[in-house]
């Protein structure tokens, strides 16, 4: 058994935890200060059923004086919520009764997911079973292509290894390419470590890390490398400048090509946001393509800021003057659509490029829809073309560079559209 | 009544826990409820036609994806008593030992039984017996941890015994630290 420094829940999987705590006959938690309650996937409350859900999280975490249960107004996406203030951080154990719970493994802490039962028996004693896991090193080195951010890393590496290419490993990201990646770019690789069978994915912290970290971190970051011997089960290793935009096609993470490779697939939606992408870098991203330009007339945008303080910020920064001058929509916080949730469901026969982290059948609605994953770059470049499209397709030659989107950029002439 | 015997349902591989419960039926968490949508994206008619006793008999990966302990809850509601796969995946594998879902790791097994055989399973030794193609078949050992907790009942019971019959407040560092290496080597979480 371990200790865990951290636990969290959402709306659908709290109240399973809490159902099972109270049969179970336990009556207090482990530390109040250390349990999250986030309702942040079908909120703000879609239907009476999800109200009864969260009224439910409500009341335990009144009951138990648990510190962390945000609501509408101050809620986020969980996996970019608990990093941006300060609740999880370097040296931390966490589970989360939520499968992209590894995305923490960006700040070098074991991190993630497990049922609601685990989190029942986390809530109350503060321990959980492990078996220690075998590692597997994926060696990333070079500078990136331009475009290219840690989201297409992701996307690359599981096309390679299969979504269960590192069933029950701990996965470890390391390379002279990590240095070239920001912290929303590893929170999105660690987040996809799940979608390769992974129980944790980790970067060893570095000078990124400490400056995401210090004066948020709540508690004393402990900031750990692997050892020099230390000995991995299979080792890869990839020349990052040779791995282009990518796009996981359905029904399967691993189905990953080449977003140039994928010839006309034309869409109805395009969803930017959720625990992989909806950061504020994303968002910048995403709008370096839209500023300028129209969403295609076929198509929907929905853009997810992840958390409150993402939202100010890209609001700060005029990106929503960019969304909705291209008729891109943009919603509150909330994990909606991702999981087929609510705020843009997908009727049958319709097709999405997301930037979310699961393609399954029905993922994001009917049975018969589809979904295409890709970075914030190929969604919004998709968004605008009307098919899945590269910032190049619609006329974007240079991506971002540091800084907001809209500053000295020189908007587009046109836009060069396929006939539909 | 560690013996069971059933009907096989076949499977491929990676089923994911959106096709075991799709995320629409997640406002509803007891086992019957989410039981009427086993498996709805994959066949809109298993629910229907699954009975009580049949069994699930995948390939490699089942359970990838979500976190969803309601996945384990609506096979458990459809009276599936036991599921055999090549292999599982890690947070499945966990809720399922979690809720008290039998799950069998048995590869040859998961390869060559076929839809509709006729299953006998032992679930205390592990033995798949094949009734209609008259082969058997052993599935993998259980670790000695997973076996604690399906002696102790399930996770919620063992922790209980194992803080003296409750849960009070336990110290904790800021670096929580394994105390065991258990459990040991030779199971998978």
């Amino acid at each position: 058994m371990a200790r865990v420094d951290f636990c969290l829940g959402n709306d659908i999987t709290a109240p399973v935890a809490i159902d099972e705590f109270e049969k179970a006959g336990f009556d207090s938690v482990f530390d109040p200060g250390r349990i999250a309650l986030i309702p942040d996937h079908f909120t703000p409350n879609k239907d009476i059923k999800t109200a009864t859900l969260v009224k439910q999280m409500r009341e335990f975490a009144a009951r138990h004086h648990i510190e962390h249960f945000y609501e509408v107004g101050r809620v986020g996406v969980e996996h970019a919520l608990l990093p941006e203030l300060g609740l999880v951080g370097p040296g931390d154990v966490v589970v989360g009764a939520d499968s992209h719970t590894c995305t923490y493994g960006a700040l070098g802490a074991f991190a993630t997911g497990v049922g609601s039962t685990d989190l029942a028996g986390a809530m109350a004693t503060g321990e959980v079973w492990f078996r220690v896991p075998e590692s597997i090193l994926y060696r990333f080195d070079g500078g990136p292509a331009p475009f290219v951010t840690g989201k297409d890393l992701i996307l690359f590496l599981i096309g390679e290894i299969g979504v269960d290419g590192a069933l029950y490993a701990a996965m470890e990201f390391t390379g002279s390419t990590i240095p070239h990646l920001s912290m929303d770019s590893r929170f999105s690789m660690a987040n996809m470590a799940i979608e390769a069978g992974g129980k944790n994915g980790v970067f060893t912290p570095d000078d990124i890390t400490r400056e995401y970290v210090e004066g948020r971190f709540r508690r004393d970051p402990v900031y750990l490398a692997s050892d020099p011997d230390a000995v991995y089960v299979r080792e890869y290793q990839w020349d990052a400048a040779r791995i282009p935009l990518m796009v996981s096609k359905p029904h399967l993470p691993s189905n990953a090509v080449p977003a140039e490779d994928l010839g006309d697939v034309n869409i109805d939606q395009v969803v930017i946001g959720s625990c992989t992408n909806g950061r504020i870098e994303d968002l910048r991203q995403a709008a370096a393509v839209l500023r300028g330009r129209k969403v295609h007339k076929n198509v929907r945008c929905i853009v997810l800021p992840a958390t409150q303080a993402v939202w100010r910020q890209a609001m700060n920064e005029g990106l929503f003057d960019i969304f909705v001058e291209a008729e891109a929509v943009v919603s509150a916080p909330t994990c909606g659509p991702c999981l087929g949730g609510h705020m843009g469901i997908l009727a049958a026969g319709e097709r999405a490029v997301s930037t979310t982290n699961r393609n399954f059948v029905g993922r994001m609605g009917h049975a018969a829809s589809e979904v295409y994953l890709a970075g914030p770059y190929v969604a919004a470049a998709s968004a605008v073309a009307g098919y899945i499209a590269t910032p190049q397709h619609v006329g974007l030659e240079e991506p971002l560079k540091d800084g907001a989107a809209g500053a000295g950029r020189t908007p587009p002439a046109g836009v060069e559209r396929r006939a539909q | 009544m560690s013996t069971i015997r059933g009907r096989a349902w076949t499977f491929g591989r990676d089923v994911d826990t959106d096709l075991i419960i799709a995320a629409r039926y997640l406002t509803m968490k007891t086992a019957e409820e989410l039981a009427c949508h086993l498996m709805e994206d994959c066949d809109p008619d298993f629910a229907q036609s699954v009975k009580p006793g049949d069994i699930i008999v995948a390939k490699e990966n089942f359970g990838c994806g979500s976190s969803r302990e309601h996945a384990p809850l609506a096979i458990m509601g459809a009276g599936v008593p036991v599921v055999i796969a090549k292999s599982f995946a890690r947070i499945f594998y966990r809720n399922a030992f979690n809720t008290g879902l039998p799950i069998l790791v048995a590869p040859d097994a998961a390869e060559a039984i076929h839809q509709d055989d006729e299953l006998e399973v032992d679930l205390r030794t592990g033995t798949i017996r094949d009734l209609t193609s008259g082969v058997d078949y052993q599935a993998e050992a259980l670790p000695d941890f997973m076996q604690e907790l399906v002696a102790a009942g399930g996770l919620l019971p063992y922790l209980k015994q194992r803080h003296g019959g409750r849960a009070g407040r336990t110290e904790t560092g800021d670096t929580a630290a394994a105390t065991t290496a258990e459990p040991g080597d030779a199971g998978r979480d």
